[in-house]
């Protein structure tokens, strides 16, 4: 017999374990004009948390079209990924900022 | 070293004659008063690009002017504040107030491609000649840890204007 206090955490256990294992979320910071970690791996599904520690607004915008992201100063925005590739990306903004996301399906 | 902050802006059309305190070495409330009123100037450039235009990457090009001085300069402003720093109007500003207004009267004057090609190439010189005041006068002289921080992210900033506004000069040709 579970004792009752421990209900809530058994059901926190379950109900975190129903939660499919691929939707991660993954941070990518872009500080002193520069995207970290350069280069990602994800899967479609996964979320990626632009977190922008910079003054300056930027953008994180695919070669491909698939996304473009703007991030005002100091804000966070999440994006779900929905197609799978490897993505070359820029700051609209700041063209010398670059990085590779790769996408797996 | 305000001898060769003076070189460097004197060697730009945009600035002409400087006259400077020579040899003295600017302090942090003049250094701080110079590098607003530089990204001031640029801020007024672009506003009067952006109403002059019709490029769309000249457009584009002027609103990141927009965007980002305006960033650096709020930044510097609230930096001033916090250390209790009232910044110190100088014969360096002074001089880019006046050739900058001269160079916005001479830029008001034109018109379509005119125009475009005489902004970007002002914008060249302009960030060439701050970037390399920044580089051997401003940030060495800085003595406030945070300001000499916020002039090397403004350094590396304009830089990219630098190289920004060459693309887009050579895309005019």
């Amino acid at each position: 017999m579970t004792p009752r206090w421990m209900l809530p955490i058994v059901a926190a256990l379950l109900l975190g374990a129903s939660i499919p294992a691929h939707a991660a979320t993954l941070q990518i910071t872009m500080e002193n004009l520069v995207f970290a970690p350069a280069e990602a791996s994800a899967k479609v599904g996964d979320t990626i948390e632009w977190i922008n520690k910079d003054i300056f607004a930027h953008t994180a915008t695919a070669r491909n079209g698939d996304w473009d992201v703007t991030m005002p100063p100091k804000k966070t925005v999440t994006l779900v990924l929905k197609k799978p590739g490897t993505i070359e990306y820029y700051c609209r903004f700041h063209p010398n900022m670059k990085a590779t996301l790769n996408v797996a399906p | 070293m305000f001898v060769r902050l003076s070189a460097a802006i004197a060697a730009v059309s945009l600035l002409g004659s400087a006259a400077f305190a020579q040899g003295a070495k600017p302090t942090d409330p003049q250094i701080a008063h110079i590098a607003y009123t530089a990204g001031a100037i640029d801020i007024a450039a672009a506003k009067l690009a952006l109403t002059k235009t019709g490029n769309k990457d000249i457009k584009a090009f002027a609103e990141d002017m927009v965007r980002d001085h305006e960033a650096v300069n709020k930044q510097a402003l609230a930096l001033v504040k916090k250390l209790n720093v009232t910044p110190e109007d100088n014969d360096t500003s002074k001089t880019l107030s006046k050739n900058a207004a001269d160079k916005l009267a001479e830029l008001g004057k034109l018109k379509g491609a005119e125009f475009d090609k005489a902004y970007v190439a002002n914008e060249v010189a302009y960030h060439k000649a701050v970037d390399s005041a920044l580089e051997t006068t401003l940030i060495p002289n800085a003595s406030n840890a945070e300001l000499k921080s916020l002039l090397q992210t403004g350094l590396k900033i304009f830089q990219g204007h630098e190289q920004h506004a060459e693309h887009v000069a050579a895309g005019l040709k």
